[in-house]
């Protein structure tokens, strides 16, 4: 084989590679992720489906017994109907009743079962004036 | 701290001062140093051939061979460097 | 008074910053070099007023004074002096401060070392650099409020966030800036290369130093962010591919693709178009991280909600795509190859294997970070992506890079022929095939991944120590040196290679922790009673007691609580006894509309992990006290202090110091059970032990060569060369 046509056989292998690696990267994406959703639109949350939520913890709601934590999550903006959520497992330090979070939960009866490790808390703002609870 | 302040404007302020300082040769300076850069990266690659060698993994049929090439590149470098204006 | 001046100092910068691009496309385009002087002192000016702004500012943290905003949101009478100067950049404005410094400081050094070079391209780059510190400074002054005074300063700061008090994190923003910043200074003589089509190796060399700072710097500041992580967080882990930790990772894998490919056209005079590429990539991916952290797009842990700054960034970035894809396409010309690839068996097929694996890494990274909007693009909706899709993905890719960093320094440049293969493939080969037979009758089989990546390690180590092994020999063949002397010979005169391979052998050492500990680790998350055990992996851990403290800050006011436990901990059947102490650190809120003792349980609360690291194995062990059952009390004494008027302010000081103390006395007597988390990790270790090799390795090929050694060096090859000539 000539040198060229070598050249041209190499580039097309690896262009064939590079989109084999980006279809599946963009497929498995796209399967995999799960939605993201405020608690006022978990309403219609199917069975079965992980969904991301962000929103607040509701101030007073968060009761705990031993590693069984249960806390209902508002909307980021206030107002507006909160879902109850239960989360086994230990919560983040800065958690607290008015923080911003981000937990995986799945339908389970009427509310909501958080998948575990998945509870991340926002770091309390650095860089704006936080509001004191 | 006043000082500095005055020190560093009347440096940067210079060509305002008047001095003007025309530059003819930077191309020629430029091409120079393009020249010299490429002449140390062969200088290097001469070298890392040899390295390459010692550590077995090129056979000296083949260090000599590429030895040979990286010569011939380098003298070709030196010639163009020579027909450039000497450095002022 | 003072803050005034430190307002006036970034008007003046941003002035400054405009006059100096002026004045460095006036002069080079004039061919007027008393301009293009100028503007290069504009840039040394600028470096100094931001030095004196940097200056007020730390003076007030220091001095805790209030007066200044920043000072009372971000620090308090009872932070440490430490934490009080670093404190400096843990709010928006004083980072973005911080970050044009830096960019500030390490601009003048690159120009100050190019001043009689680069004549053509410096003006450009200076251009460039003040045209990034211009826009810092226009955000300092029009949307930022730095030196913002307050009409009636308050007694007591807010103070620093307690998860920020820990030295890792107080490092990590300057290393992680200075990463950004310096790449800055290759991103902008690129710029000016391809401006003035001068795209030969100059520009690269005089920026090389740079980039690899840059490169160390940013690894250190992400391996800080995950030591931190892994020490100060209640999780135990070291990564989460967090929007913010993935957008200082990018730039850092096209960095390396860089100073890779960056070595194929100083040779070869290949890969022009790609190298540039590169290098304008990786300088906008480092204005992408900046801007990631700040702009509130993407949920992340670190996401501050959104600012005003978003905008500016964005059209700056889209400034910088648009500006380098057209100088690229423009100038391609120019940026031919001027050879081709001889042969897939060559150290130069082995560098572009990689490269291509870097910025598969890059890329999937990037998509995952970005999914949440990509997708919402698509479908509407907001999906994001976790760690088990990036796992999927990276680790693979990482295998494969880290066989590869044994493969390529094996193989020669231009073109390897079989026998040599042969050669020099023997004794790695045979290594990592002792080992994965080792491995497999030791029972490590649980995880493909791991085994692999051990096997590669393995590789590697055999591969790199036969490269040491037949240096030092050929060394001593020329010179009859003694081996020691003939290493440090054979490293002084070949940094860039041997300070490469250096980096090779840490990056496998860093994968083998990073494989071990994800692979094998066993986690418990329990709760338990004073005298239950856990057991976890080969340990036996029982929650012996309680423990209680109040601590009191340098000015005597009380600085916070801990509560947390002591544990005994016994490895294996009838190992030795240790002790473990975990604790949770309760810090005080400020809100004043808090009882004074519920205040302590409102504020922050950071986690102290017991942690036992060991070369071959990590024990980390946090609590979660149940402070549950302290309301009662709580609420009762804060009813009281309610009621109790009429007490003096000292008086009720000690009151409260007195509560306290019974709270915590109370805790101690009768303490609920508490929630424990326990991981034992192996080779955790490994994980930082090739994190400082890959660094020592880099601080090797950093090091400048005496002037006497390029003296040397140039003189060598001369006459080599000469002898050619005769020949000739």
């Amino acid at each position: 084989m000539d040198p060229s046509r070598k050249r041209r056989t190499r580039l097309v292998v690896a262009l064939t590679c590079a989109a084999l690696l980006a279809v599946a990267l963009v497929y498995t994406s796209f399967s995999a992720a799960s939605e993201a959703r405020q608690p006022s639109q978990l309403a219609s949350a199917e069975p079965g489906k992980t969904y991301q939520l962000t929103g607040r913890v509701a101030a007073g709601s968060w009761t705990h017994e031993g590693t069984e934590h249960t806390f209902r999550v508002e909307d980021r903006a206030g107002g507006g109907p909160s879902v109850p959520v239960r989360y086994v497992g230990q919560v983040p330090d800065p958690f607290r009743e008015g923080r911003e979070i981000l937990i995986d939960v799945k339908r389970s009866g009427a509310g909501f079962e958080g998948q575990p490790d998945s509870l991340v808390t926002k770091c309390p703002s650095k860089f704006t004036a936080e509001p004191k609870t | 701290m006043a000082v500095l302040v005055a020190v560093a404007v009347l440096a940067i302020a210079s060509p305002l001062r008047g001095g003007e300082q025309v530059s003819h040769d930077d191309a020629a300076q430029a091409e120079r140093t393009e020249l010299e850069a490429a002449r140390d990266a062969k200088y290097a690659e001469i070298r890392d051939a040899e390295m390459d060698y010692r550590t077995a993994k090129l056979s000296e049929a083949d260090w000599r061979g590429m030895d040979r090439q990286l010569r011939r590149e380098a003298v070709a470098l030196l010639h163009r460097l020579d027909e450039l204006e000497p450095e002022p | 008074m003072v803050a005034l001046a430190g307002s006036v100092c970034l008007a003046a910068a941003l002035a400054i910053c405009l006059y100096g691009i002026g004045a460095s496309l006036y002069g080079v385009r004039a061919g007027r070099r008393d301009f293009v002087a100028s503007g290069r002192r504009a840039v040394y000016a600028l470096a100094g007023l931001l030095v004196v702004a940097m200056a007020i500012l730390q003076m007030a943290f220091v001095r805790s004074d209030f007066a200044f905003e920043l000072v009372a949101t971000h620090s308090s009478t009872t932070t440490p002096l430490f934490y009080r100067v670093t404190a400096v950049w843990s709010s928006q404005e004083g980072s973005l401060l911080l970050w044009v410094l830096l960019l500030a400081l390490w601009s003048s050094l690159i120009l100050f070392m190019t001043r009689r070079r680069l004549r053509e391209v410096a003006p450009y780059a200076t251009a460039i650099l003040l045209g990034f510190g211009a826009f810092f400074c226009a955000l300092l002054v029009f949307l930022e409020s730095l030196f913002a005074v307050l009409a009636a300063p308050p007694a007591e700061g807010t103070g620093l966030n307690p998860l920020l008090r820990h030295p890792s994190m107080m490092i990590h923003p300057p290393m992680l800036y200075s990463g950004y910043t310096l790449f800055a200074v290759p991103f902008a003589f690129a710029i000016g290369a391809l401006v003035t089509r001068r795209l030969g190796s100059e520009w690269i060399r005089s920026t090389r130093p740079f980039t690899l700072a840059a490169w160390l710097f940013l690894g250190m500041g992400i391996v800080l962010g995950a030591r931190w992580s892994y020490m100060e967080l209640g999780w135990g882990g070291y990564w989460a591919w967090d929007p913010v930790e993935n957008a200082s990772l990018m730039p850092w894998l096209t960095g390396t693709a860089f100073l890779h490919s960056v070595m194929i056209q100083e040779k070869r005079g290949m890969l022009k178009v790609w190298n540039v590429s590169l290098v304008l990539a990786t300088g906008v991916l480092a204005i992408l991280g900046t801007f990631l952290v700040r702009s509130g797009i993407l949920e992340s842990i670190h996401a501050f909600g959104a600012s005003t700054l978003g905008i500016p960034f964005l059209v700056l970035i889209v400034v910088m795509i648009g500006g380098s894809i057209a100088l690229v396409a423009s100038r391609a010309d120019h940026l031919r190859s001027e050879h081709r690839l001889d042969s897939l068996l060559s150290r130069e097929a082995a560098f572009l294997l990689n490269n291509l694996v870097l910025v598969a890494l890059c890329f999937v990274v990037f998509w995952g970070t970005f999914f949440p909007l990509i997708s919402e693009a698509f479908t509407g909706e907001e999906a994001s992506v976790g760690p088990p899709w990036f796992n999927r993905y990276i680790a693979p890719l990482a295998l494969i890079l880290v066989l590869l960093s044994g493969i390529g320094p094996l193989i020669a440049w231009r073109r390897a022929t079989a026998a040599n293969l042969r050669r020099n493939f023997a004794l790695p080969t045979g290594v990592a095939v002792a080992v994965l037979v080792g491995l497999i009758v030791g029972g490590v089989t649980g995880s493909l991944g791991a085994l692999l990546m051990f096997v590669f390690a393995a590789f590697v180590f055999g591969a790199l120590g036969q490269e040491l092994v037949r240096g030092v020999r050929a060394r001593r063949a020329m010179s009859r040196d003694s081996a020691p002397v003939a290493l440090v010979a054979l490293v002084r005169r070949n940094r860039r290679r041997y300070g490469g391979y250096t980096v090779h052998v840490g990056v496998a050492v860093l994968f083998v922790g990073v494989a071990a500990s994800s692979a094998f680790q066993d986690q418990r998350l329990v709760e338990l009673r004073p005298g239950q055990t856990q057991r976890v992996d080969d340990y036996a851990i029982t929650y012996e007691r309680p423990t209680s403290r109040l601590v009191a800050a340098s000015n005597g006011r009380l600085e916070r609580i801990d509560l947390g436990a002591r544990l005994q901990v016994r490895e294996g059947d009838g190992g030795p006894v240790r002790v473990l102490e975990t604790f949770k650190s309760y810090f005080p809120s400020t809100d004043a509309s808090l009882g004074p003792i519920s205040r302590f349980f409102e504020g922050e609360a950071t986690s102290e992990v017991a942690l036992r690291a060991g070369f071959r194995e990590d024990l980390w062990a946090a609590v979660a006290p149940d402070i549950g059952r302290l309301r009662p009390r709580i609420e009762e004494g804060d009813e009281v202090f309610a009621n109790a008027t009429e007490l003096s302010r000292e008086d009720r000081g000690a009151f409260l110091a007195e509560a306290l103390r019974g709270l915590s006395r109370s805790y101690t007597d009768s303490p609920p059970p508490a929630t424990f988390r326990f991981i034992a990790s192996p080779l955790v270790t490994w994980i930082w032990l090739g994190a400082l090799i890959v660094f020592f390795g880099a601080g090797i090929a950093l090091w400048p060569a005496g002037a006497g050694a390029r003296r040397r060096a140039t003189a060598t090859g001369l006459a080599r060369v000469a002898r050619e000539l005769e020949r000739a």
